[in-house]
């Protein structure tokens, strides 16, 4: 911004002359009629340099501004990051405490249902009841292990800790709770209408209908088994993930899912196959972009309009002779491209060998000691925290300007690279496995968690949320930095069919080209 | 030159008559032939429809009594002495040609030059 300001002063003075400015290092001045360059137009939507056009023509030499980061720099993500750890703090937990809730109670109701139903008529007409025969006892047992067995089940497949929190309930868990529900009911009015009214003596009848509650329980788990895990296991979908930021895109198989959790299956794909969201890898296009409609502006001769209507037609016609005169101009914006990209590749690949041998190097000054070297004084036996520290100085030079040319220095720290070192030294790691996490951005699990996994995700769809995944669905997974765009199709009805090979019939013959002179 | 099976062969042919020269005991004509129903069609560089397995001229001997008789490389032969040549393999093209009884070998070749011509003549003089 300081250029700028400078660039309007000397423009303005030096108006006769020939212009020979250079903003920055890659611009070059035009050979066309370019009037002034004022930073970027309101027809870009850049709302912070309107409050500039009313200063006086000196402004600009006799003022100083700051720009750049001093020691205490907070960046944008930062804050952001900030404010979002603050309101993960005070989260909605009610839904979670009232889900528990509701998934204890219909529980202990499960499980307690049987044994009243076997109890309460020893307890309300002991005198009445047919003793327990043989048979009966032996479903004493069937009872007993099959509860057992439904508690080891129901511990399996509901008592998990809880993944995410989804916006909207989840449809198959509301259904079941609600069969198990009236089923218990059902059985408990049958129950008590036919069994404690009528007070039946029959006791091996009530202990065999327990019986059935409790198969009939079993069913039903078995039932949710199918729901709530085996039916989306076949691949039905095919899913196309794209980084609206840079691109990177991925193609998951799921099947029959609802919308929310086919992106809670995304989610949690992205953080193990996308390479880190690097923000400083963007800029660069972000300054080609501004650059393109920079070097134009647009002046109203008529003078200004009043009309509403003739000032948006204004507008739109102002954009369209923007567009028409950036296409004329000849931009040679794609060599400075072309030519940049070389020159980093080239540097890149310089400080990456020398980088390689830098570790190399570290590597051998140290070595695991051996048994029989017990003799060594104890101020030279380093535990492997010590050992990386000690060979860390010499290649931390390289590393440090390696990262900066690949602009991943915020992506590690010195503490995380130490760590790093230790870790790889332990586990009798070579250099180039120790290299490999810096050479390539990894997945996003493989840097600091707490740092760069964002918690919180917004879904934003046009179908329903609990509606199921169809052909050509479309929706949206946008958390602070950039957004996931989802697109599926369907995996298409695969026709197959069979041919016979007899393994006899793999036979060949020379190709004859014969000529023969007469 | 394709043709359709089941449906006779018409070409435009010319009669060609070479003698033999005694080479010591051989009998020789004096210019290589390949191809044959028991070779690949494919490989013939000489004819146009890849499928034709006819006995072509492969090679011709420079003054040997072939080019004397004004016969070319690349020429179909169709019959040799009255034998048809379309449809032989190739060794039983080479037995037919090289008979030790026989001096003479009448050919009927054909080529496209000769068809070409015929159809040129047509067009120039009209039939009245």
């Amino acid at each position: 911004i300081i250029n700028h300001r400078n660039d309007i002063a000397t423009d303005k003075g030096d108006r006769s002359r020939d212009r020979h400015k250079s903003r920055s290092k890659d611009s070059r001045s035009e050979k066309s009629v370019t009037i002034n360059t004022p930073p970027a137009e309101p027809l870009l939507g850049d709302s912070s340099v309107r409050g500039e056009q009313t200063q006086d023509d000196n402004w600009g030499e006799t003022t100083t501004a700051v720009t750049g980061t001093s020691e205490h720099s907070l960046s944008q993500e930062d804050i952001v990051r900030i404010t979002k750890d603050l309101e993960d703090s005070v989260g909605l937990n009610c839904r979670l405490y009232l889900t528990r809730t509701i998934a204890v109670i219909l529980g202990l109701l499960v499980f307690l249902t049987p044994l009243a139903f076997l109890v309460l008529p020893h307890i309300l007409w002991p005198e009445k009841l047919q003793s327990c025969g043989t048979a009966c006892e032996g479903l004493y047992i069937s009872v007993a292990f099959k509860l057992l067995i439904l508690l080891l089940a129901v511990w399996a497949l509901f008592f998990r800790p809880a993944r995410a929190g989804l916006p909207r309930v989840f449809v198959f868990r509301v259904l079941l709770a609600v069969l198990v529900l009236l089923f218990v009911v059902s059985y408990w009015l049958f129950y008590s209408v036919r069994i404690l009214d009528a007070k039946d003596e029959n006791y091996q009848g009530i202990v065999q209908y327990a019986v059935s509650l409790v198969d009939a329980l079993l069913f039903i788990h078995y039932l949710a088994v199918v729901l709530l895990e085996l039916r989306q296991l076949q691949p039905c979908f095919s899913v196309c993930v794209t980084r609206s930021t840079d691109g990177t895109t991925r193609h998951y198989n799921l099947g029959q899912l609802s919308i929310q959790r086919a992106a809670l299956a995304i989610i949690e794909n992205y953080y193990s196959d996308f390479p880190i969201h690097n923000p400083a890898l963007l800029s660069a296009s972000k300054s080609r972009a501004a650059k393109h409609l920079a070097g134009l502006k647009v002046y109203n001769v008529d003078g200004p309009g009043n009309n509403a209507a003739a000032s948006a037609g204004l507008a739109q016609s102002q954009s369209r002779a923007m567009i028409a005169a950036a296409a004329r101009r000849r931009d040679t914006s794609h060599n400075e491209l072309y030519y940049e990209e070389v020159e980093h590749e080239k540097r890149v690949r310089k400080r990456k060998a020398r980088l390689v041998v830098a570790v190399e190097e570290a590597f051998t000054h140290i070595k695991r000691m051996q048994d029989d070297e017990q003799k060594k004084a104890p101020g030279d036996v380093m535990d492997p925290r010590e050992a990386a520290q000690a060979i860390f100085p010499s290649m931390a030079r390289a590393l440090q300007k390696y990262l900066r040319t690949t602009k991943q220095q915020h992506c590690h720290s010195m503490e995380s690279i130490q760590q790093h070192l230790a870790f790889c030294i332990t586990n009798n790691m070579t250099p180039k496995a120790f290299l490999e996490s810096y050479l390539t951005p990894g997945p996003t699990l493989q840097y600091n968690q707490n740092h760069w996994m964002a918690r919180r995700w917004t879904l934003i769809s046009e179908a329903s949320v609990t509606s199921g995944l169809k052909d050509g669905t479309i929706f949206l997974l946008k958390c602070v930095d950039f957004s996931l765009v989802v697109r599926s199709k369907k995996i298409p009805y695969i026709q197959m069919s069979e041919e016979y090979i007899d393994p006899k019939s793999h036979k060949f013959v020379l190709r004859l080209q014969s000529e023969t002179s007469v | 030159m394709s043709f359709v099976p089941g449906q006779p062969v018409t070409a435009v042919v010319q009669r060609i008559e070479i003698q033999k020269l005694r080479q010591g005991e051989n009998l020789i004509l004096g210019f290589s032939i390949g191809g044959g129903i028991d070779q690949d069609p494919g490989q013939n560089p000489f004819s146009e429809d890849k499928t034709d397995k006819g006995i072509y001229v492969t090679r011709i001997t420079p003054g040997g009594p072939a080019e004397v008789a004004d016969l070319r490389i690349g020429d179909k032969i169709m019959q040799v002495n009255g034998w048809d040549m379309t449809m032989v393999t190739h060794d039983q093209a080479r037995k037919k040609l090289t008979k030790k009884k026989e001096d003479v070998v009448r050919l009927l070749i054909t080529r496209k030059s000769l068809e070409q011509a015929v159809n040129q003549s047509k067009g120039k003089y009209p039939r009245p």
